[in-house]
């Protein structure tokens, strides 16, 4: 299983790319934190999930 | 009159000195919000994606804004730092407003804590703008790990209640050579006017507006409030009298000749 923003998925074995993809988010609208350490947006495509893994997906939103 | 006044930060160079809040209001109101505040930097909130949520508000903000992400919900140095550094990746730019706060009931700056992130985040290259609690020693630790300029609150975030702080907030503008932004609990023009009539760099705010009830005008207000307090301090403000009084006109007492 892999964290995503809190939630079990059962996805290890995917890349981030396929994850965003399945998910609905815009990778260009995101960043990704995978245990702690930040993707770049380059590595998209060839980062795997593992099992225990957790990662981050956000974005921005209005704040002071 | 003609605008050589510039605010730099990190080495930018702004014409407006009102730095709008994007949070607590309508994203449709953003682009009239910052028109009308003729606002030049805008923070931003960083959190969890919503896949739902087709809006975003990068769709919002004008060309040509700054976005100053904050690490608002960072309760130390290092959730701070993480922020920051996903804010970065958002691929906005390396502004970054340190906020960070342990205190849920009163959201008071932890200034240690904010004090450390500065000093990581300054050395990896960001803009740290942070915000504090009045304190001229936490300023001086502030300047000496890198900040490009600081941000004093004048009360309690989201209050409105206008410059509590003020005498303290005095001594940051008077000792401290960065730009002094106030920041947090300015809620209304006359209040973001003395800030700059005492010689503050800008004005940050949010919830006066947020809460307004037309928020565009309330932007327009702010703008010219801060443009006047502008103008009023670098014009150097008329001395005070400790008692007595003096005539504005000339006394030629002919009438008791």
């Amino acid at each position: 299983m892999v964290k995503v923003n809190g939630n079990e998925m059962d996805i290890a074995g995917m890349t981030v790319s396929e994850l965003l993809e399945k998910e609905g988010y815009k990778p260009e609208k995101v960043a990704v934190e995978l245990d702690l350490e930040i993707v770049p947006k380059a590595q998209y495509s060839s980062c795997i999930l593992k099992d225990g893994s957790s990662v981050e997906v956000v974005s921005f939103v209005g704040g002071g | 009159m003609e605008n050589n006044d510039k605010l730099i930060i990190g080495g930018r160079e702004f014409n407006s000195r009102f730095i709008l809040g994007s949070g607590k209001y309508s994203l449709k109101l953003i682009e009239a919000a910052v028109k009308y505040a003729g606002a030049e930097l805008i923070t931003l909130a960083v959190r969890r994606a919503n896949t739902k949520d087709h809006e975003n508000i990068l769709d919002y903000i004008p060309k040509g804004v700054t976005l100053l992400p904050n690490t608002s919900g960072a309760r130390n140095a290092e959730e701070a730092v993480r922020i920051a550094r996903l804010a970065r990746e958002l691929g906005c730019g390396d502004f970054v407003k340190i906020e960070i706060m342990r205190d849920t009931k009163y959201l008071l700056p932890d200034n240690a804590e904010t004090v450390k992130a500065t000093e990581i985040l300054a050395k990896e290259g960001f803009v740290v703008m942070p915000y504090m609690y009045p304190d001229l020693n936490t300023a001086r630790d502030l300047v000496n790990a890198g900040a490009a300029s600081v941000m004093p609150l004048a009360s309690p975030i989201g209050s409105n209640k206008g410059l509590a702080t003020r005498d303290f907030i005095q001594i940051l503008i008077d000792e401290i050579d960065l730009p002094i932004i106030v920041d947090a609990g300015i809620g209304r023009p006359s209040q973001a006017c003395e800030a700059m009539e005492m010689g503050a760099a800008a004005v940050m705010s949010n919830t006066a507006l947020a809460t307004a009830g037309d928020l565009p005008m309330m932007a327009d207000a702010f703008r010219k409030a801060i443009e006047a307090g502008r103008q009023a301090y670098l014009s150097g403000l008329g001395r005070v009298l400790v008692r007595g009084a003096s005539p504005s006109d000339t006394l030629t007492g002919f009438l008791h000749d």
